[in-house]
């Protein structure tokens, strides 16, 4: 479409490159249309892909942080000389061993005086975690002078304990009263009797919820009715009947009420006690004391508050007495939230509370240093050998053709492999860091040669030719000139595979890294788990406040993959020589 | 008298063969044949080449001049599908015979290319890895003196001396060349071979390269292929004109410049071709 301009006839043809006409003019237009789409294309790609890893990050993140701190109570400890050291001989060893239950316990019936009944002393000593009384013992065999004085010393609280003071028990609401109440005792069944209907609101709420369950029975009866077709009379009945009940009960607005769990719950806080509610009328209610009331005087109005836990104790892990201990332990203001070192300093535990990532760590630290030390030296004597000295001829090409198939066989693949040859041929250790860095090893070789390979052939051949021209054998112009310019590239692909193998679950579990491991390797021979596999077994175990463990845990492994990343980058620039 | 009447008659009968009755011959050639796989490069090509003066080779492009300056360095080595037949002696030994090791031959005849390429270390390194690798000096000290005396001879050694250990391809292209050269001399070969040593300098960095290349003729036998009559006529003693893989014409340079006897070579000088 280029225009022909003839200058002068017969001058000899010349042809211009013609800009100025409109064809050529649309031709530039679209040209300029079509770059500023692929470049708008780039950044389209580039958005998505930053968006997609920052939600991924984002959700990490908010789901991981809250494992990383822990709430602990700030109690004085009276330890007690013959429950801690009854031989009276302050050994290392008895201090140790010492059953320190019931120092928790003294230390919890300090806080909270006044709780007396078996399920509710229970309730109160389950708050702590088991390893509560570690500190405290590592204090005690340190100094042993402290033995049968009160130590001030922070105690690690349970599980369930710790999710409610991060906010997922339930939401705590109460209102002053207008009122003035007067409880007919300290503890047991009281009653609390009110001067006006101050509980009319309660009630209500209470009756609309019952009405609401009835309806929801009605449409159920309704539904079955319509889906059998006659059939499920029984079904229909039953639900008919179950909301007949109900509907006696809200259809008396007056009428006393009794509470169940899949209620919200409704207590008094009056005369520093707690009562939970069990029955409620406008005007009163009666129900079980929580925490005990100091009189049975006339509490003035605005000087007792009527409380709700709002999510239903059907619903949630810690019951009414546990959340009514632990707001207490609140107010007294020994509850301290502090960051979780535990996380780091100890091995796994079926306790949530006292999981830790220090085994897994040190499994996979012990098992990539195994994969590295082999896979890097191999690696790269088999890429120069492949590159430099081997012969062309067909068994080279065979080789190569199965080094690039290698790289992409599936992971598991070399589990099994590791399994029938590393644990049944040569009979080494189960779940062993050097076994899985064996496995590892042969999954990572294919990566590291291959790059290696194309990192060698990167270099230019007049480097190696200038080496031969000086009189440099050949094994001296690779080692001496062509491998140390090869060393970025070959540093990439390190960091490549080993990233690769950080993350390899599959293979481990084949070689037996799934078993619950509570010490911290010290060996390579020591059975062992990996940060991946910490990760799978955790999440599948049931207590929620695994689940944050989960995600802190996975939090760790990125923290541990950009370290090494940013390692081998600062090798890799320190070794960059530019020619 | 009688031998110059001789060598005329005997130059006469083997117009190929130029001998240089005053000086000893350094490398002799005879009937060498370069293949590249099926493609034939150099066709029974055989010239002498006296010890301690300047052989230039020159000819169009393509027509292998490079390709036997590569022969006799035995560089060709490193080409899977080059075959050499025919032999080559320096001081009268067969550098093609098995047994000789061609690492120690590299060390007696050094090479420098068209493009110079230092290693991308420090200058100092380039010049001492020759003697380090060769074993030439037993001590730090006398690898300083061979490594000073290198670059003194090159020509660079006022130019770089308080920056030793700056990378050798940080210099300019001359002075790359130059550090090239002085790396080649360091190991005291015998023979230093120079593919179009100047063909990516500047007139300048030329004209002191050549300088050079006068200075060290002295010392070394030095074989130069280029593709400047010119540098030719200017820098060498004898010349050898190459063409479409025949070695034409050798003689001496005022020869072949003023008086060539083939009508090949006259061409080329006169610029008719290539």
């Amino acid at each position: 479409m280029t225009d022909i301009s003839m200058e002068g006839a017969g001058a000899g043809r010349q042809r211009r490159l013609d800009v100025t006409s409109d064809a050529a003019r649309a031709r530039i237009r679209r040209r300029y249309r079509a770059e500023s789409r692929f470049k708008a294309y780039g950044i389209a790609a580039l958005t998505v892909t930053a968006a997609f890893l920052a939600l991924l990050m984002f959700d990490i993140l908010r789901n991981g942080l809250p494992a990383f701190w822990q709430h602990s109570l700030v109690l004085d400890v009276p330890v007690k000389a013959d429950v801690v050291d009854p031989a009276g001989k302050r050994e290392t060893d008895a201090i140790r061993s010492a059953d320190y239950f019931p120092v928790m316990k003294a230390a919890l019936d300090n806080a909270i005086p006044g709780i007396e009944g078996r399920a509710a002393s229970k309730q109160l000593s389950r708050l702590l975690s088991t390893g509560a009384p570690d500190g405290l013992r590592q204090m005690l065999v340190a100094d042993p002078s402290l033995i049968g004085t009160t130590v001030k010393t922070s105690l690690m609280l349970s599980d369930d304990a710790d999710l409610y003071y991060k906010g997922t028990g339930t939401r705590v609401e109460s209102r002053t009263s207008q009122s003035a109440a007067t409880p007919s005792g300290l503890k047991g069944e009281v009653t609390i009797l009110a001067s006006s209907n101050e509980f009319a609101g309660e009630l209500k709420t209470i009756k609309d919820a019952i009405r609401e369950r009835a309806a929801a029975l009605t449409n159920e009866a309704a539904r079955v009715e319509r889906a059998s077709q006659g059939k499920g009379v029984e079904r229909v009945t039953q639900l008919r009947d179950q909301a007949a009940v109900l509907a006696a009960r809200y259809q008396q607005p007056g009428a006393a009420e009794a509470l169940d769990g899949r209620m919200a719950s409704v207590l008094v806080a009056i005369n520093g006690g707690l009562v939970k509610a069990t029955k409620i009328e406008a005007s009163g209610i009666t129900g079980d004391v929580l925490l005990p009331l100091k009189s049975q005087d006339e509490a003035k109005p605005g000087t007792w508050q009527v409380v709700r836990y709002l999510t239903p104790e059907a619903d949630r892990k810690v019951s009414d007495q546990e959340v009514a201990f632990l707001e207490r332990l609140r107010e007294i203001g020994a509850v301290r939230n502090g960051f979780n070192w535990n996380f780091f300093t100890s091995g796994d535990s079926r306790e949530p509370e006292l999981a830790g990532v220090r085994g897994a760590l040190m499994g996979t630290a012990l098992t990539l240093l195994v994969t590295l030390l082999l896979c890097l030296p191999i690696g790269v004597m088999a890429a120069i050998y492949l590159e430099e000295f081997a012969p062309k001829n067909r068994l080279t090409d065979l080789i190569e053709v199965n080094i690039n198939n290698l790289a992409a066989v599936p992971s598991i693949v070399f589990g099994l492999l590791g399994l029938a040859v590393f644990l049944n041929f040569f009979n080494l250790p189960r779940s062993a860091p050097l076994v899985g860095g064996l496995v590892l090893a042969l999954l990572v070789l294919p990566t590291i040669i291959i790059a290696a390979r194309a990192a060698l052939k990167a270099v230019p051949p007049s480097i190696k030719e200038a080496a031969l021209g000086v009189g440099a054998s050949h094994q001296q112009a690779v080692f001496h000139h062509v491998l140390p310019l090869a060393m970025p590239g070959i540093m990439t692909g390190t960091i490549i595979g080993m990233a690769h193998a950080l993350g390899e679950t599959a293979p481990l579990l084949m070689i037996g890294m799934v078993a619950f491991i509570v010490d911290v390797p010290g060996a390579f021979t020591d059975a062992a788990t990996v940060l991946p596999v910490q990760i799978y077994l955790w999440s599948d175990l049931p207590e929620p406040a695994f689940q944050a463990k989960t995600a802190a845990a996975i939090v760790v492994l990125l923290g541990f993959l950009f370290l090494m990343n940013g390692a081998a980058i600062w090798l890799r620039k320190k070794f960059e020589r530019r020619w | 008298m009688d031998m110059s009447t001789i060598e005329q008659a005997k130059a006469m009968m083997t117009p190929h063969i130029g001998s240089a009755p005053q000086a000893d011959i350094k490398v002799t050639a005879r009937d060498v044949n370069v293949y590249y796989g099926e493609k034939q490069a150099l066709k029974d090509v055989s010239v002498d080449i006296p010890a301690r003066s300047v052989t230039a080779f020159i000819g169009p492009s393509g027509c292998g001049k490079s390709t036997f300056l590569r022969c006799i360095n035995r560089m060709n080595d490193t080409i899977p599908i080059c075959r050499v037949t025919g032999k080559i002696e320096i001081d009268g030994q067969d550098i093609y015979d098995p047994v000789l090791d061609v690492v120690q031959l590299r060390a007696r005849v050094g090479m420098v290319f068209q493009k110079p390429n230092p290693f991308p270390k420090s200058i100092y390194e380039n010049v001492a890895y020759g003697p380090r690798i060769h074993g030439l000096a037993t001590s730090k000290a006398e690898l300083d003196e061979i490594v000073m005396s290198s670059l003194e001879k090159a020509g660079l050694l006022k130019e770089v001396k308080d920056r030793l250990d700056d990378t050798g391809t940080g210099l300019s292209g001359g002075q790359q060349q130059r550090l090239c050269i002085a790396r080649a001399i360091a190991v005291s070969p015998e023979v230093i071979l120079m593919d179009e040593p100047c063909s990516a300098l500047d007139p300048i960095a030329t004209a002191r390269v050549e300088e050079l290349i006068d200075e060290l003729k002295a010392n070394f036998t030095i074989i130069i292929v280029t593709h400047s009559m010119q540098q030719a006529a200017r820098v060498s003693q004898r010349t050898a004109f190459f063409h479409l893989g025949n070695l034409v014409e050798v003689g001496s340079t005022s020869e072949i410049f003023t008086s060539p006897r083939d009508q090949r070579t006259q061409d080329y000088i006169t610029g008719r071709f290539g």
